[in-house]
Formats: structure tokens, C-alpha cells, sequence
């Protein structure tokens, strides 16, 4: 059956022959539905097994701790046979929506078949290896039978940049930010859609929490599955290798103004409203970002602030950013402060905000894309020290920002 | 006046229904309610419609990837359109109606048309597809 879909997908997409990867990643473990899940089930039912290495992203249910989140156990029972047919089939239980800073990260030119539109940019741009953007229950049939249709980005002539993003006159302290990576992002998805991008002017040295940030925001905002950074990533050392020797189709200068107006764009809750729960960790939060946060939290502690009781402080991560976080020494800041951390899944796909949540604080890109439509609530944008200021506040508050100085 | 249009069946299948036209490209998931067919994405042009029973005729798909889950949902739960008619190919829409062939032996049939084509078909014209890609615009009905 897998093969057959993945033959029947050559056809669609007029690839005249299917080639080999060598590592797959499966996004369509992620939702739970009826036929997700009898798809899932038939697949192991009839033996199937992947022969490449294959990751998971994360699921419907944190696997271990979802009674103390409130979940429903039908939901729950049918979540852990979704889980138990990807693992059967000898999927890897990573269980996360970050998997180039968990496990098995694929190398330059590697050819891959990735699910998940933020780990799709990010093993694209950054890493260097190649896969297309693949829909949910094609990245499991691409992982049974190692094999998928040979076009798009997997060749290097489909990988050249079409539009060119100059950054110009923007503040050296203003990119130094884990913010401006999030904006930008969002604004690239929004200006390239489709297309490959290329940026001009980025400092040499971001951090890959600040990618992650950025491809997540870039793939919420647009279809990108993948960009280049002249003088930072893989593919783009200079403006000839990202441009492959031609020239730009298009040239878009991005100064301060476009970066304010796609910031303000990010939020449609109102400074000062009444919050209800901050949301860290779209994408999965790193042991870094987690140490980053204790060190927030610890400042606001010693001042003697607590967190606003009526607010709720979820981080999203994974069970191997929380290995480290338990041997780090600063859990119990974390916990102390009130910060619940929920592991394998995401407050998109499993049940665990609550119906009277009106106001969501987060600094991701995506979440505060999606929040509005997906969870019905309305989305403040901020820094991760805005988020924790707000929380104990009660209320959305980023009055020292950098932002309003543009 | 009955015409015929020659399309590219990129999954091949028989059906008919009122043609449900949209100007904008939308995404399945977050976009189509997989239990009634309703199109709820609320700054889509169509939203409220529903695509049930309907030749759903629209550029191609958008966005997320889980559009291919939605698209199964929405065939199992018999909500779907009776057949898609793209622009370009969108292989999250084809995928979605391929593993649902694969896995309950129903499917969406999916025709790609040239734009002039394309961009002949009126609202609640009547359409019939043809597992090769033709398209029959006001045919007979049952024909």
C-alpha cells in the first residue's frame, strides 16, 4: 500500500522516477482522527516497517503525564494506539516538533523526507539536506519504502534563490534579539510565499534557537520549505552560490519600518488585557531556552514577584531537552515559580486549554499565527522576559521594548 | 450550451455536481470543517458555503500540510466535495484523496484545467468529470 501511494504521488507530481532517502521524519502522527488513526493501524496491521531511521513528531498526548493535564481518556486510549502503531512500525519515539536538536540530525546534502513545515525549513536552510514539504501520511509511506518521487528541492537545480531580501538600516542591538528572528521570519513567509528567498545582511552568527524561531514563523506565515542566508547558511556563502550565478527575480529592501509593521501584525490582543496563559515552546523549547527562562524567573523571584495566581504558564518540550533540564540543577525555579512543562505534544493538538482561555501570551511565531483560528483566543506577541514580566503582572505588558524605538 | 473540457485527471474517477467556485486558493485544514463540509476559514470568500456533493472548484490548495488528513476526514465522513477541479497540481489534496482510495476504495476525483478553461466556469454550472479528465460543462444530468 505504501508503495503504491508513493508510485501514485510520482504520477501526480510528473516525476518520471522515484529515488532513495536515507532518514525520514513523520508529521502525521500529530493529529488525531478517526482515519488517522485507521490509516496508522492498517499500516502496522499489514507489517509495515520503516527501513530508514525515522523520528516523531510530537503527538496528540503527552504520553506520561496527561492525567495531570485533564485529558479526556477516550481521546487518551485512542492517542496511545496512534502511538503504539508508529512505534510498532519502528518509528523512533522522539515524540517532537525540533528534531534537528534531538537526535539523528541529518547531514549537508543528505536526502531526507521530512513532515513538519518548521523542520522542513530548518533541515532545508540550515542543515543542508534536502526534502520536500511532505503532507501528513506521505512521510509514513516515504519511511516503509525508502523511496520518493525525484523532483523538487531533493535536486540542487530547484534550490536556488529567487528573491532577494536586503536588509537595510537595521539596529546591530535590534538583531542581537530572539524577537527579530520571529519577525523576520514571519515577514519572509509573508513577502516569498512560495518562493525561495534569499537575505542579505543577517549577522554571521545566530543561534539555533533563533533559526527555529525563524523558520517556524516563516512556515506559519508562508508555504517555505526553504531559504538562504548569505554568509550564514549552507548553500549561500556568497550571493553567487545562493543565486546559483543568475540573478534575483525580485529585490525587497527590509528596513525598520517593515520590521515594526510585521511585529505589531503578530499580536491582536491589547496591551494591557487581562491575561490568560502564556505558551512557550513552539517550537519544542531547548535546554537552553529552558535555562534562559529559569534565569528570568529567578530575577523576578528575587524581587519578590510571584506569578498572577488566575495566570497559566505552560512550556511545551521534549523528553530529551527534559532529560538535560533534570540534571541542570534548576528545575525547581521552573516549577517553583508555577511554569506546568507538558512533553510529545503541542497545545494545538491535544485538549488541554480550557474553553474560557480569551488571551494567550507566547514568543513564538507560529503559535501566535495559528492561536487565533485554531484555539479561538486572541494572541499577544512578545519577548520571552515580556512574557514572564506579564505573567506575574496579570496582564500583556511590553512597555520597554526596543520595538517602539524603531 | 453543453461544451467539453479537456483536462489532466491526477486522480482519475467519475462524478457530478453544481460547480462551487472560488476565486482563492484555501486551506483544507483550518479551512473545511471535516464533519459538515462547511468552509470555515472566516476571511475566505466562500466561508459559510459548504463543499458537499459540490465540484469544488478552486486554484489550488494552501498551506498546511494536514490538509491531507481533513480532506480523508471530511470522504469518510461523507461530507466531501464530489470531485475537485485545481489549477496547478496541490499534492496534499491528491495524497489525501489517493490514501483514502487506498484505504476505504473512495475517492475524490481530481482534474487539473488550463487557465482558460479554468476560469470558464460559472458558479452553479453543472459539471460532469470523466475518469479520463474530461469535463462536460451543462451536460445532461446522469449523462
Amino acid at each position: 500500500m505504501a508503495m503504491r501511494i508513493v508510485s501514485r504521488m510520482a504520477e501526480v507530481l510528473d516525476a518520471c522516477e522515484l529515488m532513495d532517502i536515507t532518514q525520514a521524519h513523520i508529521d502525521g502522527c500529530g493529529l488525531l482522527s478517526e482515519t488517522g488513526l485507521e490509516f496508522a493501524e492498517t499500516l502496522a496491521a499489514k507489517g509495515g516497517k520503516v527501513c530508514v531511521p525515522t523520528t516523531l513528531n510530537m503527538g496528540p498526548l503527552d504520553l506520561q503525564n496527561w492525567k495531570e493535564f485533564g485529558i479526556d481518556e477516550d481521546f487518551a486510549g485512542k492517542a496511545i494506539r496512534q502511538a503504539k502503531a508508529y512505534t510498532d512500525m519502528g518509528c523512533i519515539p522522539t515524540w517532537t516538533c525540533a528534531p534537528y536538536q534531538s537526535y539523528l540530525t541529518p547531514r549537508f546534502g543528505q536526502q531526507i523526507a521530512w513532515g513538519e513545515s518548521n523542520a522542513i525549513c530548518y533541515a532545508n536552510s540550515v542543515l543542508g539536506a534536502r526534502t520536500n514539504r511532505y503532507a501528513d501520511y506521505m512521510d509514513i509511506c516515504a519511511a516503509i519504502t525508502g523511496r520518493v518521487p525525484k523532483c523538487g528541492l531533493h535536486l540542487r537545480e530547484n534550490r536556488k534563490g529567487q528573491v532577494l531580501l536586503r536588509l537595510v538600516d537595521i539596529p546591530p542591538a535590534l538583531m542581537q534579539t530572539n524577537e527579530f528572528y520571529v519577525v523576520l521570519g514571519h515577514l519572509l513567509g509573508t513577502l516569498a510565499a512560495d518562493r525561495i528567498a534569499v537575505i542579505e545582511g543577517l549577522a554571521p552568527d545566530p543561534s539555533s534557537d533563533q533559526l527555529k524561531a525563524f523558520c517556524a514563523a516563516a512556515a506559519s506565515s508562508g508555504a517555505v520549505a526553504i531559504f538562504h542566508a548569505i554568509g550564514v547558511t549552507p548553500e549561500a556563502s556568497t550571493f553567487e552560490q545562493a543565486f546559483d550565478g543568475g540573478e534575483p527575480e525580485q529585490v525587497v529592501e527590509i528596513g525598520p519600518a517593515q520590521l515594526r509593521k510585521a511585529h505589531s501584525e503578530l499580536s491582536t490582543a491589547a496591551e494591557g488585557a487581562k491575561l490568560d496563559l502564556v505558551v512557550l515552546g513552539c517550537p519544542h523549547f531547548s535546554f537552553d531556552e529552558f535555562r534562559e527562562l529559569a534565569h528570568l524567573i529567578r530575577a523576578e523571584t528575587q524581587k519578590g514577584s510571584a506569578i498572577d495566581r488566575r495566570v497559566r504558564f505552560v512550556v511545551i518540550s521534549c523528553q530529551t531537552s527534559y532529560a538535560l533540564l533534570q540534571r541542570g540543577g534548576f528545575l525547581d525555579v521552573l516549577t517553583g515559580f508555577g511554569v506546568e512543562i507538558t512533553l510529545d505534544t503541542c497545545v494545538f493538538h491535544t485538549p488541554m486549554v480550557s474553553q474560557d482561555t480569551k488571551v494567550v501570551m507566547t514568543n513564538s511565531g507560529k503559535c501566535s499565527y495559528y492561536a487565533p483560528g485554531e484555539l479561538g483566543v486572541e494572541v499577544a506577541f512578545g519577548s520571552m522576559a515580556q512574557c514572564v514580566e506579564s505573567a506575574v503582572k496579570g496582564k500583556i505588558c511590553r512597555e520597554e521594548t526596543i520595538w517602539k524605538e524603531l | 450550451m453543453e461544451r467539453t473540457l479537456i483536462g489532466r485527471a491526477i486522480v482519475a474517477g467519475s462524478a457530478e455536481g453544481t460547480a462551487l467556485v472560488s476565486k482563492e486558493p484555501l486551506s483544507f485544514w483550518g479551512g473545511v470543517c471535516p464533519r459538515t463540509g462547511e468552509i470555515i476559514d472566516r476571511r475566505h470568500e466562500l466561508s459559510g458555503a459548504s463543499v458537499t456533493g459540490k465540484v469544488f472548484v478552486l486554484p489550488t490548495g494552501r498551506g498546511s500540510s494536514t490538509s491531507s488528513a481533513t480532506l480523508m476526514q471530511s470522504i469518510k465522513a461523507g461530507v466531501a466535495p464530489a470531485a475537485i477541479i485545481n489549477l496547478s497540481v496541490d499534492p496534499i489534496l491528491a495524497l489525501g484523496s489517493i490514501v483514502s482510495d487506498e484505504l476505504y476504495h473512495q475517492t475524490v476525483p481530481i482534474v487539473i484545467l488550463g487557465q482558460e478553461d479554468f476560469s470558464s466556469i460559472k458558479q452553479d454550472d453543472y459539471l460532469v468529470v470523466k475518469p479520463d479528465g474530461k469535463v462536460l460543462v451543462n451536460a445532461k444530468r446522469g449523462k
